[in-house]
């Protein structure tokens, strides 16, 4: 009478995953003693260095969305649960992360251009963004039977709609800085700008992968209930 | 007396025809929808008159006066998106349509095209209306300050005929309708807003700029339709 | 032209609506679904109708596929204890509406006959512009039947078709049950009328937590006494 329907997955994430949250708690045990160490820029002295946690969180916040937006559109589309998993998770760390980079944000914009926010494209869209990936959550919890599609066709929208918005707000006027900012960092800047990206990476594939597995074992779970059930009515 | 085996089905574009046409017969018997939108559009222009107010009485900008429009425009269009559905729940038509051999994103278009003809008639009120309200001048570019409204009334219809549908059985749904449809039509609003009050401003002339947001406007209302016909299908299924 | 089921399971969540049904619905035959509340036979009509996509196994009608949304629900006629009509519209309204929308002209001659068939001929002379809305539960319900068989559906569904009607109304329904499987189509009703059951069924299913609990065909009528016995004590053997 065994049944095949589910064996219990590995009993945790598994030892590569351990070794990635060591990794990450050294890593940002000593993150900070690097920046600290980091030049100081020139024009905007050292509340600069916010941009080395602000970058980092608002590429997670994009990440995280088309992360989403892909799981959705799988499940959407070809009905995969796992679509759906990894839609669902990808939209909390969204969340996690935008709330990190509206706050970093600001506070740097207040040192820098002498106010908390400007309506330019970038900060515009990615507000926007976020707030989307909040209605996500919101949706998933609240939206009533079809709540599943229902998210997974917010998050289709969102991902053609974010950049409609950057463009479309884009054309007034920009005091963000752009991108190019990378590129022109000197040496130094570059090394600790890139290990805080690694950094801040690393520690979303640890959410990740833990999140994910939670909601796997979740889903697991009402396999093996419905199979008990099975054994019992047999 | 044999089954017959096969039944002709109509072609596309009387599908989605004989679906807006049967909506807006319905609505037409009662115009329960028109009027509680047409309302309800009024309601927020004219609160918006008196919150801005002043002694002297000054004239507000063209760009207030077009974002003031939109957002009663927006505002009261979700009345329509949630009724729209209301009419298929009452009594299960919804059941009997989906056995149709019509094809669902036939249901889709038919729906999005009545909801922008409820729009549409709503707006020939209140555009005159906040015209006269805010002594804007609307008649040097009436017809293209229609054609804004219309494109604008199709993004905004395109995203929220997916999401009424598919809050349909929703408890919370005109709540939910409202949270969920306003970030995504952003772009319209902006879009639309920006179009509008370039047309109203006696003393600008940059019309290439309206232009390039009327047509924004219809790509960006071309993009949601395209993404409203893959989305709608899956999601009216339900679960 | 017959519908079998193949180990169809649905799960919702945690929740197992129906478990591994396997079972087969001849033409010119008509199958009585029993159960109690709860057991799954709404779950049962929404995959029978193609509007729910079973969690596993397979659905054939004619030995093809049935899967949700296909076109071949063209051949499917159905009843549910909604009418699935426009309440705001007319009969003549509702009728010509769905005939349309199966790619058939509804004649005068050919909507007389429809009503006649069900018996409202008579009731809705000179009301046919008038709301359905206003009609009460039973010739509701005749006109939704009216509704079903437009296109001449092979495969009946009904899902407590008698739930709305008196006496008078249960024995028509029960007569009119009785032609279609003359006329060889396949009947499947789903009930909790034990007496409408007894009076039509060519076979007894029951449904009991998910699962087929009996599946028999009768070879001679029974009487409503004898199916209650029948049932009662199939739950009791199931429980």
């Amino acid at each position: 009478m065994a049944n095949q329907a589910a064996t219990p997955s590995s009993r945790g994430p598994g030892a590569v995953w351990m070794a990635a949250v060591v990794l990450c708690i050294l890593g940002f045990a000593y993150l900070p003693q690097m920046v600290v160490q980091a030049p100081i820029e020139r024009t905007m002295g050292p509340v600069q260095k916010i941009f080395y946690y602000h970058v980092p969180c608002a590429w997670l916040l994009m990440l995280s969305t088309f992360v989403c937006a892909g799981g959705s559109i799988a499940y959407l589309f070809k009905g995969s649960m796992r679509g759906d998993r990894v839609a669902r998770v990808s939209a909390e760390l969204a969340v996690l992360f935008g709330i990190c980079t509206l706050v970093t944000g600001p506070l740097w914009g207040r040192v820098a251009w002498g106010v908390y926010w400007q309506w330019d494209a970038r900060l515009t869209s990615s507000l926007l963004l976020w707030l989307v990936m909040v209605a996500y959550v919101m949706a998933r919890r609240f939206g009533g039977p079809a709540s599943r599609k229902l998210a997974a066709a917010l998050a289709l929208f969102a991902a053609a709609d974010v950049p409609l918005v950057y463009l479309s707000v884009h054309i007034w006027r920009t005091i963000h800085p752009k991108t190019t900012v990378v590129p022109t960092l000197g040496k130094e800047m570059m090394g600790v700008f890139f290990t805080s990206l690694g950094m801040f990476t690393l520690l979303w594939v640890v959410l990740f992968v833990l999140r994910g597995h939670l909601e796997k074992a979740r889903d697991e779970l009402d396999t093996l209930a419905l199979d008990v059930e099975d054994h019992l009515e047999a | 007396m044999l089954p017959r085996e096969s039944v002709s089905v109509p072609g596309f574009a009387t599908q989605v025809l004989r679906i807006a046409a049967k909506d807006l017969r319905i609505e037409w018997k009662s115009r329960e929808i028109l009027l509680t939108m047409g309302y309800l559009a009024v309601v927020i222009v004219l609160a918006f008159a008196f919150a801005f107010v002043t002694v002297g009485g000054e004239r507000l900008s063209p760009s207030v006066t077009s974002g003031i429009l939109w957002v009663s425009v927006f505002f009261s269009g979700t009345v329509a998106l949630s009724r729209t559905f209301d009419r298929e729940r009452d009594g299960e038509a919804i059941r009997a349509l989906l056995l149709t051999p019509i094809a669902r994103s036939a249901i889709y278009l038919g729906k999005l095209l009545g909801v922008v003809v409820l729009m549409a008639s709503v707006e020939v009120i209140v555009v005159p209306l906040t015209a006269m309200f805010f002594s804007a001048e609307l008649g040097s570019h009436l017809l293209w300050t229609a054609l804004i409204l219309v494109l604008g009334n199709f993004g905004y219809a395109a995203v929220g005929v997916v999401f009424s549908a598919a809050l349909l059985r929703s408890k919370s749904r005109d709540v939910l309708l409202s949270a969920l449809l306003f970030p995504l039509v952003l772009p319209v609003l902006i879009a639309g807003a920006r179009a509008t009050s370039l047309l109203l401003d006696p003393k600008s002339a940059d019309l290439g700029s309206a232009v390039f947001w009327t047509q924004f406007l219809g790509i960006s209302g071309g993009i949601f339709v395209v993404l409203g016909l893959w989305a709608f299908e899956p999601v009216l299924s339900g679960d | 032209m017959s519908l079998q089921l193949q180990a169809v399971c649905k799960n919702y969540g945690r929740h197992r609506a129906l478990s591994r049904i396997t079972t087969e619905f001849p033409a010119g035959r008509i199958s009585v679904v029993l159960g109690p509340n709860g057991a799954g036979k709404s779950t049962l009509m929404g995959i029978l109708s193609t509007l729910v996509a079973p969690t596993t196994g397979t659905v054939l009608w004619q030995g093809q596929p049935l899967v949700a949304g296909t076109p071949m629900r063209a051949q499917i006629g159905y009843v549910g204890h909604e009418p699935g009509l426009y309440p705001d519209l007319g009969a003549r309204a509702n009728l010509t509406l769905f005939a349309s929308l199966y790619g058939q002209q509804l004649a005068p001659a050919a909507l007389a006959e429809s009503l006649k068939s069900v018996g409202l001929a008579e009731d809705l002379e000179g009301r046919l512009e008038l709301p359905v809305r206003a009609f009460s539960r039973g010739m509701q319900q005749r006109l939704a039947l009216a509704r079903a068989l437009l296109h001449n559906p092979a495969l009946l569904l009904f899902d407590e078709p008698s739930a709305a009607l008196d006496p008078t109304g249960a024995s028509w329904l029960a007569g009119h049950l009785q032609r279609s499987r003359e006329a060889g189509r396949t009947v499947i009703v789903i009930t909790h009328d034990l007496g409408l059951a007894a009076t039509i069924a060519d076979r007894i299913l029951l449904l009991r937590r998910g699962r087929l609990a009996m599946d028999r065909t009768l070879d001679a009528p029974m009487s409503e006494a004898e199916l209650r016995t029948l049932y009662e004590e199939a739950l009791r053997v199931a429980a």
